[in-house]
């Protein structure tokens, strides 16, 4: 075997120390509590409930996204306009704003004070403190990460396709939904489990908008403040293991299939 | 059957400029043009599928300017096949079926036919991806086919294949157009492929039709230097015309018509000028002495440049001719070519 450079073993020293800066913490986290803690935990009604609106809200906010998002994705993917530019760096802001500036500028739209909360709260919708405002939340710093996956994928199908479709006879919408989903359907899979990951994981905008219901982290954040360190750690081993297995499963329908010539 | 009038189509820089063409009912046309001339947009813009900036469209005596695609009656195939990846061989060829009330009643019969005519029938279940180039094309065009379009449109069928099953698709479209009774529209950059199977053509360059008709007389008598070049007469020479004579550079040519104007250009084909190292005994009445200034080699056959004076000559002769000849560079040679191979526009 030839002798390997320096730059080599730069590489793959860099590369550990980068994994360990990763993996230490959660594995320490993910040790910490012994079973019969995290099976006490479980049997907390608290704990479980915020996990299960975590999970839900998370869930509902992908479901806007993609219902709303979806269109505008193609849109992108497949025009030219003036102003494209603009309208793609508007998706993007909710990316780069910071966590609780999210919140209070969701709240300053939501109150009394400005004419669309007066019209809300007219219609009996109530963003601060509620589930509503928890799923706005998410939405907000959730549907970037669709979209810019959705109109990846849509940007890899030839538009010959559906030009060829079209030409064939199929409408628009069934150019759609026979050619263009079919083929674009795991791109946008993937945008929803992002969208969801980033949902889940979001805390400083929502500890703003809806302290309670307690969505999963600010439980964690409520039981470290005032219980301390070990008390908040299952809650967390919890929210990390059911985020995990679901992202896996969805990840693994996502994959593509292989070698289906076996005939 | 296809009436262009005045198609205009603007595309970022692009420009598709006053394009004016009349297609007749079973004609194969085809439209050719090098690479970047605007073929493929103009094959878009009349299945309908590209906006015109303005412009009107008839399809068998029905405007179709504003009509969406699926509703023309005309199919494209493009140069990659654009298959459906995601559905196997047999659900790409009935895809738009169900679309079509006609095709639909009669599909059964008109799948197996297209399948037999093709030689499809070992690929109904394999999907795309693992088919070869031939093997693409006729599957795409029995699901061209499969809907009875009134026009089909081809966007260079068959540049992308190898010299060997270019020859089978050629033939295979041939036979289609004589069988079928549809009107073909095929793009391409090859003027061979026009020659052995277009009724009428055109010569697109920029966006713009430099000429179209009939492809002997498109071939035979171009109207500009791009059309001259592009169907292979290697000798365009800017020329001043006075009866029946032409004077290229210092050169007096005798022509067998007598042009409308006094200048312009002549044109002749390389094939068309004879080289010889002694004086022939035909009497050819355009007949010089020269040097031979260049020998191409070609495969075939060696293209040799003569210069007669201020003027360097083209002229294609085989390999044999080249050795018995004993051509070389330096070589004092004789040139000559009649007086009906010059064409003057």
């Amino acid at each position: 075997m030839t002798k390997r450079e320096p730059f080599f073993w730069i590489t793959v020293s860099c590369g550990i120390i980068v994994l360990a800066f990763i993996l230490l913490p959660l594995i320490e986290m993910l040790s910490a509590p012994s079973a019969v803690m995290l099976k006490e935990t479980l049997k907390d009604k608290d704990v479980v409930r915020s996990i299960w609106l975590s999970m839900y809200t998370a869930l509902a906010a992908a479901c806007i996204s993609f219902v709303f998002g979806t269109p505008l994705a193609y849109v992108l993917a497949r025009t030219n306009f003036h102003g494209k530019r603009l309208v793609e760096s508007i998706i993007d802001l909710p990316i780069v704003i910071p966590h609780p500036v999210v919140g209070i500028a969701i709240l300053s739209v939501a109150g009394k004070n400005h004419w669309l909360g007066q019209i809300m709260s007219e219609l009996g919708v109530r963003i601060m403190g509620s589930v509503t405002g928890i799923i706005t939340v998410l939405t907000f710093v959730g549907i970037p990460f669709y979209i810019n996956a959705a109109k990846d994928g849509f940007e890899g199908i030839s538009p010959r396709l559906e030009n060829v479709a079209r030409s064939l006879g199929a409408p628009m919408f069934s150019t759609f939904f026979r050619i263009t989903f079919p083929l674009a359907w795991r791109s946008m899979l993937v945008g929803l489990i992002m969208c969801c990951a980033r949902a889940i994981s979001e805390f400083g905008a929502v500890v703003i908008v809806a302290y309670h219901p307690m969505i999963a982290p600010v439980m964690i954040y409520e039981r470290f403040e005032s219980y301390g360190l070990k008390y908040s750690q299952p809650v967390a081993v919890w929210l990390v293991l059911v985020c995990l297995s679901l992202f896996l499963i969805l990840r693994i329908l996502a994959l593509p299939k292989k070698n289906r010539n076996h005939d | 059957m296809i009436e262009l009038h005045n198609i205009n189509v603007r595309l970022g820089q692009f420009r598709l400029k006053n394009i004016d063409l009349n297609i007749d009912s079973n004609d194969f046309f085809v439209l050719m043009g090098p690479t970047g001339a605007g073929k493929t947009v103009l094959l878009e813009a009349i299945a309908g599928l590209v906006p015109l900036e303005y412009g009107r469209i008839t399809i068998a005596g029905r405007d179709v300017t504003g009509t969406a695609p699926e509703k023309r009656g005309v199919s494209i195939m493009y140069q990659d096949y654009a298959l459906f990846p995601h559905l196997t061989i047999s659900q790409n060829i009935s895809f738009g079926v169900r679309y079509h009330a006609k095709a639909k009643s009669e599909s059964g019969s008109r799948f197996e036919r297209l399948v037999r005519e093709l030689n499809i029938g070992h690929l109904l279940k394999r999907y795309p991806e693992t088919l070869s180039g031939g093997e693409l094309q006729r599957a795409a065009l029995a699901r061209a086919l499969m809907v009875e379009p009134q026009v089909i449109l081809l966007d260079e069928p068959l540049s992308a294949l190898d010299p060997g099953f270019r020859e089978e698709i050629r033939l295979l479209l041939k036979n289609l157009h004589e069988s079928s009774g549809m009107t073909f529209f095929m793009v391409t950059h090859d003027f061979a492929e026009t020659l052995s199977l277009a009724t009428t053509a055109a010569v697109m360059n920029n966006g713009i039709i430099e000429q179209a008709g009939n492809v002997q007389e498109i071939f035979q008598k171009p109207c500009s230097t791009f059309v001259a070049d592009f169907v292979g007469m290697k000798n365009i020479l800017p020329a001043i015309f006075n009866k029946h004579t032409s004077r290229i550079g210092s050169l007096t040519v005798e022509m067998a018509t007598i042009p409308v104007d006094t200048g312009g250009f002549i044109a002749i084909r390389p094939e068309d000028i004879v080289i010889s190292t002694h004086k022939p005994a035909s009497s050819m009445c355009n007949s010089f002495y020269g040097v031979v200034s260049a020998i191409i080699d070609q495969g075939f056959s060696y293209e040799v440049h003569v210069q007669v004076e201020d003027i360097t000559f083209k002229s294609l002769i085989t390999k044999g001719s080249l050795i018995d000849l004993g051509i070389r560079e330096g070589l004092v040679v004789h040139l000559s070519f009649k007086a009906t191979a010059i064409h003057c526009f």
